[in-house]
């Protein structure tokens, strides 16, 4: 199968949903031409040529408004993709995510849907600092009606796309900016679609599962490596999608191995990994036999030297060294 | 500008009813019948009516929490609506969203938010989807004076403006924003002016006059359709009520309050039309009679509809998942 990288994947998936359902469009900054190739990153590249500035709109700087603009069209009969260049940005972009598209069918009583897809680029590793590199799923993950997605590979960044802009719910999509570029991963051509909703166990062990998205799953594969050179199996389950939480998976994964770190780039206090904890000391209690670990980032923003990103990422090493309190 | 009997008198119709209905919904609320908040909207009746009337069915509208003249206009059956606002399972609503956050696309009513002005670049979305569907249809959006002053406005009317979508801005300025008066929240007088800085029109119109409303709304509505862009019409109007039910208006005197009564946008197009012999003592009473059978009857139906169940708490959260 030919490789891609992740921000190639993401384009592809694109290309083909707009080939497929003239009601898909792009609204946001800098969508069209950006640094020559759409965006900042080239998530966008080549689709205004194809598909013309009717349907690949570069916006004002106001977030809001593209957030809230891409509710009322959704409303209106359209399947909006929707660019937040930086999730960073998801704070200006919050209320119409939060208050509109979440409440709307509710509002409706069912009648009508929000078909709109917020993508937006996440995470550190970049050196992009404080207002940039951010990771704020757990923000959201409190907000029923959105389905939160946060793919790992580029295989999945596309099949999940495409999922989600067939979907008929708001879906916030997080794209993580460090993968962009540097993870080339063969990815199927045409039709390849991944539902929503449904965790991927990217390697099969029986001693411990590491949970692990975003740009965290590249470190658990890593952890997880150094870990079977020392005897122990390790399973690695990518949940790839937020909201809605595939239980079924993590909960059969951890009562098979009985020992669990989760792993995410945001910080550990307040972050989506004690909602998977929480999960498993409910559903799973008494299949453990040692604490639930997590391991993430600092409380503390995210730091512009490189010397302090590296000291608050999460990585392998970290992983290993949590695996190791546990497997005593 | 021309406009026949019959569309005067049915202009008079829903004056009447927007103003009654009000009336006997606050009545209502009073006595605990009703769920969620109200804010009444006696006073601005001109407003709903003048830009409401000869809205076709895939133009939206996206009214205030203030009034349910426009739902109504716009296609909403008032039983529905009243048993919405009772809380009914058969309700606008249905007990899960409130009457006044009520939606249907089936008659171009997009559901508005709790948040002031947040609605703003909603409308203006489905603007976006009537242009890039190559539709003729317009988007009218309705907000306060209060809510000109949110970031959304400036965000949505700016994008509105430099992508020329078919759609009207409709400013109730009654004059306050709650308890705070328009000149403590702007340095301004004229919130038309704002459109200058977004590159359209912006017209400012005697919100009580509801002739004068229809005017400048149904020009803004051809222009929209025809491709010219938005307008901002600002309506200047007053509300007689206080902001909400819990309001007692002290930020106010008596006598501001009187100065206003005095102007009824309702009394006003009645003596107007009395002179111009369409209306009669008979054919007002017979107005009143029949609007007051109209929402007693969906009154009536409301109290004798179903409450919500618990469970249906859960319901319509996602297209797909269930609770």
């Amino acid at each position: 199968m030919r490789e891609i990288t992740f921000v190639e994947a993401v384009n592809e998936a694109l290309h083909e949903e707009m080939a497929r359902d003239e009601r898909v469009y792009i609204f946001g900054e800098d969508v069209r031409v950006g640094y020559g190739k759409g965006g900042p990153f080239g998530a966008t590249n080549g689709l205004a040529a194809r598909f013309g500035p009717e349907r690949v709109i570069d916006t004002p700087i106001s977030e809001s408004a593209i957030a809230g603009t891409s509710v009322g069209a959704a409303l209106w009969g359209m399947r909006p993709v929707a660019e937040i260049m930086f999730s960073d940005f998801l704070a200006l972009a919050m209320d119409h995510i939060v208050n509109s598209a979440a409440k709307m069918r509710y509002a409706y009583a069912g009648e009508a849907t929000v078909p709109v897809v917020f993508r937006m680029a996440c995470g550190a590793g970049v050196g992009a600092a404080l207002h940039h590199s951010q990771s704020p799923e757990a923000w959201i993950t409190n907000v029923p009606g959105l389905k939160v997605v946060m793919p790992s590979t580029p295989a999945d960044a596309k099949g999940l796309l495409k999922s989600a802009i067939r979907d008929d719910n708001p879906v916030v999509f997080f794209e993580h900016k460090f993968l962009y570029s540097r993870l080339r991963e063969p990815v199927p051509e045409g039709e390849h679609l991944i539902p929503l909703g449904k965790a991927d166990v990217k390697r099969s062990g029986e001693d411990l599962t590491i949970i692990a998205y975003g740009a965290m799953l590249q470190q658990a594969m890593r952890a997880a490596d150094l870990l079977n050179q020392e005897g122990v199996k390790v399973e690695v389950l990518d949940p790839r999608t937020l909201v809605p939480l595939d239980r079924e998976t993590i909960l059969q994964s951890v009562k098979k191995t009985g020992k669990v770190i989760i792993v995410h780039e945001a910080p550990t206090f307040g972050g989506f990994g004690g909602e998977i904890a929480a999960l498993i000391a409910e559903e799973a209690f008494y299949s453990l036999d040692a604490p639930i670990k997590r391991v993430g980032a600092p409380f503390t923003p995210v730091p512009a030297s490189p010397i302090l990103e590296n000291f608050y990422l999460p990585n392998a090493e970290k992983i290993v060294k949590a695996a190791k309190e546990i497997m005593e | 500008m021309q406009i026949s009997d019959k569309d005067l008198l049915q202009m008079y119709r829903w004056m009447v009813l927007d103003r009654v209905f009000e009336e006997k919904t606050f009545d209502l609320l009073k006595l605990g019948k009703l769920v969620g908040f109200h804010h009444p909207n006696v006073g601005q009746e001109a407003v709903d009516v003048g830009t409401c009337y000869g809205l076709r069915k895939d133009d939206t509208i996206m009214p205030t929490h203030r009034g349910k003249g426009k739902y109504l206009m716009k296609g909403v059956d008032i039983k529905i609506m009243m048993a919405g606002m009772f809380g009914r399972r058969n309700g606008s609503g249905k007990g899960r969203g409130p009457a006044s956050h009520s939606g249907d696309n089936s008659i171009g009513l997009l559901a508005g938010t709790g948040l002031i002005g947040s609605g703003i670049p909603i409308s203006t979305g489905a603007a976006l989807a009537m242009k890039l569907q190559k539709k003729d249809s317009v988007a009218l959006h309705f907000f306060g004076d209060g809510a000109s002053n949110r970031g959304d406005f400036h965000e949505a009317l700016n994008m509105a403006g430099v992508m020329k979508l078919p759609i009207v801005y409709v400013c109730d300025n009654n004059c306050y924003a709650m308890s705070v008066p328009q000149s403590c929240a702007m340095a301004i007088e004229n919130i038309a002016i704002r459109a200058e800085g977004y590159g359209f029109p912006g017209i400012m119109v005697d919100g009580n006059d509801v002739l004068a409303v229809y005017e400048a709304s149904q020009k803004a509505i051809v222009r929209a359709r025809k491709g010219e862009g938005p307008t901002l019409i600002e309506c200047k109007t007053y509300r007689w009520m206080g902001h909400s039910i819990n309001d007692p208006g002290v930020y106010r005197s008596a006598e501001e309050v009187a100065a206003w009564k005095e102007k009824c946008p309702v009394r006003r197009f009645e003596n107007y039309l009395r002179e111009k012999k369409i209306l009669n003592d008979a054919k007002v009473q017979d107005v009143y009679k029949k609007v007051n059978e109209e929402i007693e009857e969906a009154v009536h139906l409301a109290e004798s509809s179903p409450l919500p169940l618990p469970e249906d708490t859960l319901l319509d959260v996602y297209a797909d998942l269930k609770n």
